[in-house]
């Protein structure tokens, strides 16, 4: 017998995920369907995890309109789902005339926009705001935020399971077909699965899904940033983004971003991949973001890289104008009972809410639905001991003595934590999902001093044999199993 | 352990020592092949066997141990905070001895470019899932770095069943033992390339291989040398960082070529009290030195503990380009000391001079130096003239 929804999501990314939780608010069953093991494994796990003002893109358009709903309502957001937010701002710096100029005409965008407080600061204000910062004015963006793009789409995700939302990992969909009721059937890497209404949230592979629905045969252009993620020790030394002015198309060179966790991003770099999905990161971005990044920022030095990383921005060009498009979120009468995002690029870890609600409304124009009234929109995170004073920590370890061991000594996690990632409600059983639940292996050791502990602990607590440890996908098995 | 014993047996009766693992031995406990102790004690032991002698040791005296107890934070004024299962405990101390080791550097400081696959161990990490965990962590192996570490892993894998293909080192000289590399690569037929660096990582979810390249003088690739070599794992073993978060917090100075503190004769620091020895001072290549440095630092502390301060350190010691770095940094001139160093490449028969303006404190000639063996000898107090500065320096002869 086939598992039958009202909804399934299709994708597991901060959009998906948001999507979920803003239809758990309402009676109906829903899954979602995640090609990978966990969430946030496509873009909205790769990227800058800012919290983007509105300030960047033309009045009207649906990308703008969406980042200063999510910007606006984040404060409140991250209360509800205890997600680590700072509210930092940002500093578009200058160093030529021509720059100055350009800077001039973003903040009057802006202003169109409604974006609040900003303003041109001269030099010595730039210094004073930002000392270690390169540049001779800037543009300060008051209203700018930093976020973990994993917590964040972890909260959401969680606030869904505890509202009713199925998770179903490791479920690619393959096929989309009708049966004779009008309902959809999605052939999938596991089995099918059938559902009333489809929300395409697929991220990087949306314009196939949008293909299958029947909607437009969007074309993939997409777009490839490295970055390099530096040591703890940088952070104190850059409290807000630094960004250079950007270029006549307005694109961003490789700017630096505070980590709401303390550390600094240095990039992307920007490469033009259309078809192509890769995250390598290669020795000539790496150079790049060593030189362009230490422009922005003196501390961008070797000795403080502790890790690279590379992220793909689903662009996509719509073949009836051949240009790139902007958030498209549609739904049509010809493609009864599905929701059709593509498109969803940046800004759309700041949007992502905006465009969850925007698809309940294309939902609610085709069927009413009853309120769900045990939706609970406050979700709580797994506590940190390393966040916490030593009055409280010590409360922590007397209610449960696991908080007295620290598993990763960097990043200063304990078992506790660890224990509570492994029996997260979402069912992820990876090492990188305890990685994004926890922060353990994040430090500067990467995991040097805690991936042993964490893989006893999948063994103890998750009844794991070795062999079937993964440290994020089918296939990547950390142990070939015991030894002679 | 070892400066702990000492201190004891100094008359030090008030002493605690702080262990994040189960049990007492560091890294030691991991290190199950042989060769320590052959300074230390005149024969040869395995890492647990050496590290027993110093438990045992311990444990007849009565030295008070906390274990599967991590130290958070530690203050300048001493203060030490540690987690532990019953709560945490914070601790004023008179004089703390950091004896925390090092730590491995990773494929991240290294920006190795490629994919991020499973199956890329540092040697350490490996070491422990294989010796701790009796967990095997992969088939097809290359090894990136020719550091001590990495070639105990290359026999030990192969022991286990492995194809351990070769260990490719970027420099043109390897970073580990001689003896080593006769008995842990020559023995297995495990080829060691030099000059050769792992320029990119295959695979998206295991590991499937990677691109390794031949380069320059200047460690350049040279293009039109890439050669591709599959593998399930791939082992790091690129170098020690000593371990010195805690240290930092402290508002210790460090040393930038070693890592590690500057500390004068008696292993202290910047921080009066705080003291430092092993590989959180400077990375060791035999253990049997990292406790001798540990017992000769007792001297101090006791010293320390007993007058409340303890001499000015006021005559800088500089190393020439030849040598990597040198410890201590500097000397209070009214005593004899230890001169620790290493050469920064590989030198034929050399002489070491250390001079303090034109005058020659000690001449010291090797048959030949190279970076993995450190170089100690002792220098007299009465050579010394003045409080200057003390210039050490090496040149092939």
């Amino acid at each position: 017998m086939m598992k039958k929804y009202d909804v399934a999501v299709i994708g597991g990314g901060v959009v998906g995920s948001a999507v979920a939780r803003e239809l758990s608010r309402f009676q109906l069953s829903i899954c979602v369907l995640e090609r990978e093991l966990d969430v946030c494994n496509g873009t909205s796990g790769h990227n800058t995890g800012l919290l983007h003002s509105g300030i960047l893109y033309k009045k009207g358009l649906m990308r703008t309109q969406c980042s200063m709903e999510g910007n606006a309502e984040f404060d409140q957001v991250a209360k509800e789902l205890d997600v680590p937010f700072r509210r930092c701002g940002k500093l578009i710096v200058g160093f030529s005339e021509e720059e100055r100029l350009r800077l001039e005409a973003l903040l009057e965008n802006g202003v169109r926009n409604g974006v609040e407080g900003l303003r041109m600061i001269d030099r010595d204000t730039l210094k004073a705001m930002e000392p270690n910062a390169s540049g001779n004015f800037a543009l300060y963006v008051p209203t700018a935020g930093i976020l973990c793009p994993f917590t964040y789409t972890i909260a959401l995700a969680e606030n869904a399971a505890q509202n009713g939302v199925q998770y179903l990992f490791d479920h690619e969909v393959l096929d989309i077909s009708r049966n004779p009721e009008g309902e959809f059937i999605l052939k999938t890497s596991q089995k099918p699965v059938c559902a009333r209404w489809v929300i395409n949230c697929a991220g990087l592979y949306a314009y196939k899904i949008s293909a299958m629905l029947g909607f437009a045969a969007y074309i993939p252009n997409r777009v490839k940033g490295q970055y390099e993620i530096l040591d703890k020790k940088t952070g104190k030394f850059l409290s807000m983004p630094v960004y250079p002015t950007p270029n006549e198309v307005g694109e961003f060179d490789v700017h630096v971003t505070p980590t709401i966790d303390g550390n600094v991003l240095v990039g992307p770099t920007i490469e033009n991949i259309q078809q192509n999905i890769s995250y390598d990161v290669t020795q000539d971005m790496i150079k790049i973001l060593s030189e362009s990044g230490e422009k922005m920022f003196a501390y961008v030095k070797r000795d403080y890289f502790i890790r690279n990383y590379a992220g793909v921005f689903p662009t996509v060009t719509d073949p009836a104008t051949g240009k790139d498009t902007d958030f498209v979120i549609e739904a049509s009468k010809e493609i009864p009972h599905a929701v059709n995002l593509v498109g969803i690029n940046s800004p759309g870890l700041t949007s992502a809410l905006p465009i969850a609600r925007r698809v309940v409304k294309l939902v609610l124009e085709q069927e009413s639905l009853q309120e769900n009234v045990n939706f609970n929109p406050v979700r709580k995170g797994i506590t940190r001991f390393a966040e916490q004073s030593v009055q409280e920590q010590n409360r922590l370890i007397q209610s449960d003595p696991d908080y007295g061991e620290i598993f990763c000594r960097c990043e200063c996690v304990t078992k506790a934590e660890i224990k509570q990632a492994v029996h997260n409600i979402l069912g992820v059983r990876t090492v990188s999902g305890i990685k994004y639940r926890t922060r353990a292996t994040m430090g500067r050791c990467q995991g040097g001093y805690c991936e042993t502990r964490i893989a006893a602990i999948l063994q103890d607590e998750a009844d794991m044999r070795k062999e079937d440890i993964l440290l994020n996908k089918n296939g990547a098995y950390l142990f070939t199993g015991k030894v002679k | 352990m070892a400066a702990a014993v000492a201190l004891r047996n100094q008359g030090i009766t008030d002493i605690l020592i702080v262990e994040r693992e189960k049990q007492l031995g560091g890294i030691l406990r991991q290190c199950i092949h042989d060769g320590f102790g052959l300074k230390r004690f005149g024969q040869t032991l395995s890492g647990p066997e050496y590290s027993q002698r110093f438990i045992d040791e311990a444990e007849q005296m009565q030295i008070e141990t906390l274990t599967n107890a991590t130290v958070i934070d530690l203050s300048e004024e001493k203060i030490v905070t540690i987690a532990t299962r019953d709560g945490l405990r914070q601790i004023q101390a008179r004089a703390v001895i950091l004896a925390m080791g090092c730590r491995e550097r990773t494929r991240g400081a290294l920006a190795i470019p490629g994919t991020r696959p499973s199956g890329i161990y540092n040697a350490g990490v490996a070491q422990s899932y294989i010796n701790l965990f009796n967990t095997m962590v992969g088939r097809e192996v290359i090894i990136m770095g020719s550091g001590d570490i990495g070639m105990i892993m290359a026999r030990r894998m192969t022991l286990e069943g492995a194809k351990v293909k070769a260990v490719f080192e970027v420099l043109p000289y390897p970073s580990g033992l001689p003896r080593n590399i006769e008995q842990c690569l020559n023995d297995y037929g495990i080829p060691l390339y030099l000059r050769h660096s792992v320029v990119k990582i295959h695979g998206t979810e295991r590991i499937t291989g990677v691109t390794v390249v031949e380069v320059d003088e200047r460690m350049q690739p040279i293009a039109g040398t890439e050669k591709e070599f599959s593998c399930d794992t791939l082992v790091l073993s690129v170098g020690l960082i000593p371990e010195n978060e805690l240290s930092i917090a402290a508002g210790v100075e460090l040393d930038n070529r070693t890592k590690g503190a500057y500390v004068d004769e008696f292993c202290q620091t910047s921080v009066p009290g705080i003291f430092a020895a092993g590989n959180v001072l400077h990375v060791h290549d035999l253990v049997d030195f990292v406790s001798l440095e540990a017992e000769a630092l007792a001297n101090g502390a006791v010293r320390y503990l007993k007058e409340g301060t303890l001499p000015a350190c006021d005559i800088e010691l500089v190393a020439s380009a030849q040598l990597g770095h040198i410890i201590p940094q500097h000397i209070s001139g009214t005593q004899d000391f230890q001169l620790s160093m290493r050469v920064r490449k590989p030198m034929g028969r050399c002489r070491v001079i250390v001079k303090q303006g034109d005058t020659v404190l000690r001449r010291v000639t090797l048959p030949k130096a190279i970076p993995a063996e450190m170089i100690q000898f002792t220098v007299k107090a009465d050579a010394i003239v003045s409080g200057e500065r003390i210039e050490v320096s090496v040149n092939e002869i």
